[in-house]
């Protein structure tokens, strides 16, 4: 008990820092994600091109490649630098943007095409189409998938500790091997990130009765 | 004075010609009905007028705008032109309300106060202002296809185009939509509306086109053209619909 009393301050410091890294990388994630699913739908092969390459190198590469790859290999160019942390955050929203983006597109493809119609014959832009009328309604749709997108990114994020990240996975290697109780301490470890997850499920299954489709 | 002019209208969809060499005049406050078999060409036509079609071939001037030009602005065309689709399209994730105020608001700039008012007034005129913070999905379909209309009429339009408004809804609802129709049509909007009621066709139209393969067959006064027909496939489709 005293050993998880005494360990439970730094693996708290480690969740902050996942959390950190998770927000930001997260946010990050859906603006590419979007920003990605509107090239690959819009009506210009060059763009259609970018998303696909993107999508399919992410989808078709490891987490912990495309890790090292930002971090020992972008590193080692002479004119890009950043911290572990940056690259970690770089990562994650890379990764999940991948992933967003096909999440997204497919809920814009499942708009009726009629909701597009009704909005330019009232002299809408394709642009205020998208905004006021699409998005809104395939948002609504993907939610469950993009929780469950967004689980998995969390849970990611615990590969971040190998490039030195001292967040909740790196907090619990430093207390496992000083206090040698390996047990307590991953126990302890996998239980936070459970209820982390937890609660993200509980706030996602909120927004979905929030914005439930009338 | 002629608000829609349509010169040798032409479409495709890849290989298949769907309307070829369509010509007519619509005139200012007429109500023109457009019959037809299925599959003639009498919707792609209709999303011709507005361009929710590209237009393949041919002339289409709407409201003195020629919306074959590629330079056109088809955006401020759009605005004086109101549609209204047989599977209403309302925006489920807007109130009834938001409906009818999101064009005026976002398209016409026109301040939230004022919007509000002028939906409330035809929500009344369609009968459905107790409806107003209701959303779509609470709405029987009769109820629906008022509210679209209502929206469509938010925007002020010159002109109203119909595809088959009451194809879709159970028969006790089809009268409360004609009867917003006709109302329209008495205080001289200029309206195309392509239908199955061949009464309303009768009592409201100004004139009937009969389609049929991408052209138009026949076109006369409804009366003319329903008692008198004057081409075989015009009276091979009157004998099955009547
Ligand atoms: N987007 C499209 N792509 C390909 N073909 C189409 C498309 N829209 C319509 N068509 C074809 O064009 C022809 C005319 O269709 P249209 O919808 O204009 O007929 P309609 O007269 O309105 O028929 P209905 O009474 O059944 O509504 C049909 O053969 C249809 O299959
Ligand atoms: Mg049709």
């Amino acid at each position: 008990m005293e050993t998880i009393v005494a360990a439970l301050p730094y693996l708290l410091k480690g969740l902050q820092v996942t959390l950190y890294i998770f927000v930001i990388a997260v946010i990050l994630g859906f603006i590419i994600g979007t920003v990605i699913a509107l090239f690959r739908l819009a009506p210009i092969k060059i763009l259609n091109w970018i998303a696909k390459i993107y999508i399919d190198a992410i989808r078709g590469t490891p987490f912990l490649v495309q890790l090292f790859f930002i971090y020992f290999g972008l590193n080692s160019l002479s004119w890009i630098s950043f911290n572990s942390t940056t690259a970690g955050i770089i990562t994650v929203a890379i990764n999940a943007g991948a992933y967003f983006a096909e999440i997204i597109r497919a809920g814009i493809q499942s708009i009726d095409r009629g909701q597009t119609e009704a909005a330019r014959s009232l002299g809408l832009t394709g642009s205020q189409n998208m905004r006021f009328i699409v998005l809104p309604q395939a948002f609504r749709r993907m939610l469950p998938t993009i929780t469950n997108q967004s689980i998995i990114s969390l849970k990611d994020t615990s590969l971040l500790s190998i490039i030195g990240i001292a967040d909740l996975t790196q907090q619990g290697e430093i207390q496992a091997s000083a206090t040698f109780e390996s047990f307590k301490i991953w126990l302890i470890v996998g239980i936070i990130y459970f209820i982390v997850i937890y609660l993200l499920t509980i706030l996602a299954n909120f927004l979905e009765r929030r914005f439930q489709l009338r | 004075m002629s608000v829609i002019q349509v010169k040798n209208l032409r479409k495709s969809f890849g290989q298949l010609e769907v309307l070829k060499d369509i010509n007519v005049e619509i005139k200012e406050k007429e109500v023109v009905c457009v019959i037809g078999p299925s599959g003639s060409g009498k919707s792609t036509f209709l999303r011709c007028l507005n361009r929710l079609e590209e237009i393949s071939g041919g002339q289409v001037i709407v409201n003195n705008h020629d919306i074959t030009d590629p330079k056109i602005n088809i955006n401020t065309v759009r605005q004086e032109v109101g549609m209204v689709f047989q599977s209403f399209n309302l925006f489920p994730h807007k109130t009834v309300l938001e409906n009818v105020t999101l064009a005026p608001i976002k398209v016409l700039g026109m301040g939230k106060e004022e919007a509000e008012k002028t939906a409330l007034e035809l929500l009344t005129k369609v009968g459905l202002k107790e409806k107003a913070n209701g959303y779509p999905g609470e709405l029987s379909g009769g109820q629906k296809q008022r509210v679209a209309i209502a929206r469509a009429l938010a925007m002020n339009p010159k002109i109203m185009l119909f595809d088959e408004p009451t194809s879709a809804l159970d028969p006790e609802m089809v009268g409360d939509v004609l009867e917003v129709m006709k109302d329209l049509a008495r205080e001289g909007m200029t309206m195309v509306v392509v239908t199955h009621e061949m009464g309303f066709a009768r009592e409201v139209g100004d004139r009937v086109i009969f389609m049929d393969g991408g052209f138009i067959v026949e076109e006369n006064l409804p009366d003319e053209l329903f008692s008198n027909p004057q081409h075989e496939r015009t009276k091979a489709f009157l004998s099955k619909v009547l």
